[in-house]
């Protein structure tokens, strides 16, 4: 109950700041030039004056742009996301088609992400200034500094092209129909590279701030009491210092959920997945208002709840923070 | 640059080298049964009727399934596809289809002339892009029997002009899943498609996958492939990267980059071809605002035009895939191609300078004599190669480019609609009849903001009546003498350069038999299309 009413005043809390996220949004793509009746034409490759007068009215795009925002809030209010013009269904629908796929790739990046960056910034602040972490560090940067088109297609080249060892692209094999445990199986084949390409980036994040935070615990008061006392190094380390050397990487990974749900336009395009990043992009270039605004309220909705849950996280985690707060 | 070049020639030895293999005839050979044929899908549309929309991105999914009155055989002349003949009378206002008879929808109705009728008049006349303006003067189709169809126009139609209209603006919808169920274009229908075709269509995952599969009652008998697949893949080096490894077999319409198709001409794997593109044929346009003062003087136009190295840029660019065009009539339109013989601009950097100083732009400071903005299409990378050769070039003679670039929406708007450009350079779509979607680009008094028109700010009245003539002579050599009188016209008082042609490249497995054996190969049924082992 409690908690239940702390995510209510949240929610409440914040539904200033998506407003004006959302009516910015609005009025920023009134900027662009061109509507969706253009962006429509010129992906046919031709169209005549009647066709584009006509959809105009279709779309409803004669109205004054007040009178579409308008409408638009007033929609959102009854928790109606409008219609997309692209894919000629409901916002709603279009999107949690989209999720799933989003999801999957983004849960599988992070937590490969977060896993190795433990395991790896633990190894490189256990062995600081010695080779473990000259190597360990090297890797980060380089993972670090390399586009991830490139990482991705050159992951496509060796593993696909040269060694056939999985596939270039998709979320499963369409051309045979597969059920069961065979499909999860199979979408976990085209899964490998996506979710490699898209961790490494995170991956060296997570280590250097997991080395940082564990030298900073390891030269604490806590830390020598509990040797001082006795304790073999590994108690030490996975009792004592992990887990208070944690709570920054909880905090990233809090503010990376934001970006993870928007989706990684480059890395969806790269392996033609059919994830939120490329929708947006999509619904940008068609100047499909109604999806790209559906998009960042789910989006930003997902933030406010994955924060609230990092804060439940931190309190279990280190009991002088209280929930609160 | 120097990448670029070494791809371009790369390419001719390519295609030289797969011009002996890949059109040899197979019919010899027994065609295999079954197989799944995977297609890249670049840009997904908003629906998959060709009834109400006519682009190659609804084509190469829809032709499979839906089927036009017309197609073009292999020599580019009309043929029947659900239409076995048609007659026209003397004053061309009354043509007659007779139509197949024996043939049903997917869903297993009958196909009539009640189909052709109501699609006529309520998806092309209404609706479908350059079909409203095709069939402007239709005022009814007449069903005397369910196998004839009688198209009455108000002003005279050259049949000429229909049938090579038809085989893109002529898909028929099935009229009972379409009248009385609400807008047409919000039917559900239009993302499901119900055809004639030997494809029917199974299921389509938005930004995945479309499958449709072998449909048994097809007319002609059932087709070869099991199943067709198209990957919706948005990423061109994807694209050739998942042809590589297997994944695909056909990317049609110049899908992927420029140096990856030259690569691939080379693999034995694939042919890369502009073969069986010849329908769809596009200039490369350099078009002039005529609201600048300077750019309406035709000395200003003409010193432009011959300050740029057309031969020059298509060697070192765009290679194989690309040649010197002639005007608005490309080489490949044997029906209405007037030849080279007409007003052109060939490089000469001394006559441009010439011709600048004679318009009265000398020299300021820095050596510039005008400042224009440039707006490139970014539907290509030939268009932004092309521009950037524009600016360099014209740099050369004291003309200062500045190039802004858009996407999609934004260029569409800012050059047709609030004319916000001093040069674009974008492509024109040649549709088979210089009617259909050339001469708009020249004919004044077009609405504000409709694209790929005469929005230069410039009327010709001349050219505005052999236009108005052409598109009502019933006679067929009489129009196509007018139309060579229109490339003469156009081409002298240059309202818009068009110094380039190209043809779209194929990218299919070499696996593939009955391929690109019609001028709009992509776009049609594939009834014959077989995979061999």
């Amino acid at each position: 109950m409690h908690i239940l009413r702390l995510a209510g005043r949240r929610l409440a809390a914040s539904i200033p700041t998506l407003i004006l996220i959302l009516v910015g949004v609005f009025l920023l793509l009134q900027l662009a030039p061109g509507d969706t009746v253009d962006a429509m034409m010129a992906q046919m490759g031709g169209g005549d004056a009647r066709t584009a007068e006509d959809l105009r009215r279709f779309y409803g795009l004669d109205l004054s742009v007040t009178a579409q925002l308008g409408n638009y809030l007033w929609r959102l209010i009854r928790f109606d996301l409008g219609f997309s013009a692209i894919y000629g269904k409901p916002v709603a629908q279009v999107i949690a088609e989209r999720l799933p796929a989003t999801i999957l790739l983004m849960t599988a990046s992070l937590s490969f992400a977060f896993f190795f960056g433990i395991v790896f910034g633990v190894i490189a602040a256990r062995g600081v200034n010695r080779w473990p972490d000259t190597l360990i560090s090297t890797l980060g940067l380089i993972f670090y500094a390399t586009p991830s088109f490139w990482f991705g297609l050159m992951a496509i080249v060796v593993f696909s092209i040269y060694l056939q060892w999985l596939p270039a692209g998709g979320l499963s094999d369409i051309t045979q129909v597969k059920e069961g445990i065979w499909l999860v199986l199979d979408t976990a084949r085209h899964l490998v590279l996506p979710t490699l390409t898209l961790g490494l980036i995170f991956l060296a994040i997570y280590l250097r701030i997991m080395r940082a935070s564990m030298l900073e615990v390891l030269t604490l008061d806590f830390v020598r009491t509990a040797r001082a006392k006795g304790l073999d190094e590994t108690r030490v380390v996975v009792r004592h210092v992990l887990r208070n050397a944690l709570l920054p990487m909880v905090t990233l990974i809090g503010l990376q959920a934001g970006t993870m749900l928007g989706g990684s336009v480059v890395v969806e395009s790269v392996f033609s997945l059919p994830g939120l990043g490329r929708l947006a992009y999509e619904s940008v270039v068609q100047r499909d208002l109604n999806t790209l605004l559906g998009i960042i309220f789910v989006s930003a909705l997902l933030v406010i709840a994955v924060n609230f849950v990092v804060d439940l996280v931190y309190a279990r985690l280190d009991p002088r923070i209280k929930t609160e707060g | 640059m120097d990448f670029t070049r070494r791809a371009a020639l790369m390419t001719s030895a390519a295609i030289a080298a797969n011009v002996v293999d890949p059109f040899r005839a197979f019919a010899q050979q027994a065609p295999r049964k079954g197989g799944v044929f995977v297609v890249h899908y670049g840009a997904e549309q908003r629906q998959l009727n060709p009834s109400l929309q006519a682009s190659t991105g609804v084509y190469i999914i829809g032709g499979k399934i839906q089927e036009a009155l017309v197609d073009l055989d292999a020599a580019g002349n009309p043929v029947g596809v659900l239409a076995t003949s048609w007659e026209a009378t003397p004053d061309g206002k009354t043509i007659t289809f007779k139509l197949r008879q024996g043939v049903t929808w997917h869903d297993g109705k009958p196909f009539t002339s009640a189909d052709v009728q109501f699609t006529a008049m309520e998806m092309w006349k209404k609706i479908l892009n350059y079909g409203s303006t095709l069939q402007l003067f239709l005022t009814a189709v007449d069903t005397p029997d369910p196998h004839t169809a009688i198209f009455r126009y108000e002003r005279p139609m050259p049949l000429n002009l229909l049938l090579r209209a038809l085989p893109d603006l002529g898909y028929i919808s099935p009229r009972h899943l379409y009248e009385g169920k609400g807008d047409i274009r919000q039917n559900p229908v239009n993302l499901a498609p119900v055809g004639t075709g030997p494809f029917k269509f199974v299921s389509y995952e938005r930004g995945q996958h479309v499958i449709a599969e072998r449909h048994d009652g097809y007319w002609r008998g059932p087709a070869n492939l099991d199943r067709i697949v198209w990957r919706v893949i948005t990423d061109r080096a994807a694209a050739a990267a998942q042809m590589e490894a297997g994944q695909l077999h056909y990317s049609p319409f110049s899908g992927l980059t420029i140096s990856d198709m030259a690569r691939l001409g080379k693999d034995p794997r694939f042919v890369v071809s502009t073969k069986g593109n010849e329908g769809n044929a596009r200039t490369n346009t350099l078009e002039f605002n005529f609201r600048r003062k300077e750019l309406a003087d035709i000395k200003v136009r003409q010193a432009l035009a011959h300050a740029i190295n057309v031969p020059f840029f298509i060697e070192n660019f765009l290679g194989d895939f690309a040649k010197i065009g002639t005007g608005p009539i490309p080489s490949v339109s044997t029906d209405f191609y007037p030849g080279a013989n007409t007003p052109q601009y060939p490089y000469d950097k001394a006559k441009a300078i010439k011709l600048l100083d004679e318009a009265g732009l000398r020299p300021g400071a820095g050596g510039t004599r005008l400042t224009l903005r440039l707006l490139p299409a970014p539907w290509g990378e030939d268009i932004s190669l092309w521009s950037t050769f524009i600016q360099q070039s014209l740099g050369e003679v004291g003309v200062r480019v500045e190039i802004v670039r858009n996407d999609g929406g934004g260029f569409l708007k800012s050059v047709y609609a609030d004319h916000a450009f001093d040069l674009a350079t974008g492509w024109h779509q040649y549709r088979n009849d210089p009617a259909v979607s050339t001469t708009v680009w020249y004919r004044s008094g077009q609405p504000v903001g409709a694209p790929w028109t005469n929005q230069w700010g410039v009327a010709d009245a001349t050219l505005d009546k052999i236009i108005d003539d052409a598109a009502t002579e019933v006679d067929a050599a009489k129009r196509k003498a007018l139309y060579g009188d229109f490339v003469k016209r156009a081409n002298g008082e240059l309202m818009i350069w068009m110094p380039i042609e190209q043809i779209f490249v194929t990218v299919i497995t070499a696996k593939a038999r009955n391929h690109s054996n019609t001028p709009r190969w992509g776009s049609t049924s594939w009834h014959d299309l077989w995979l061999a082992e």
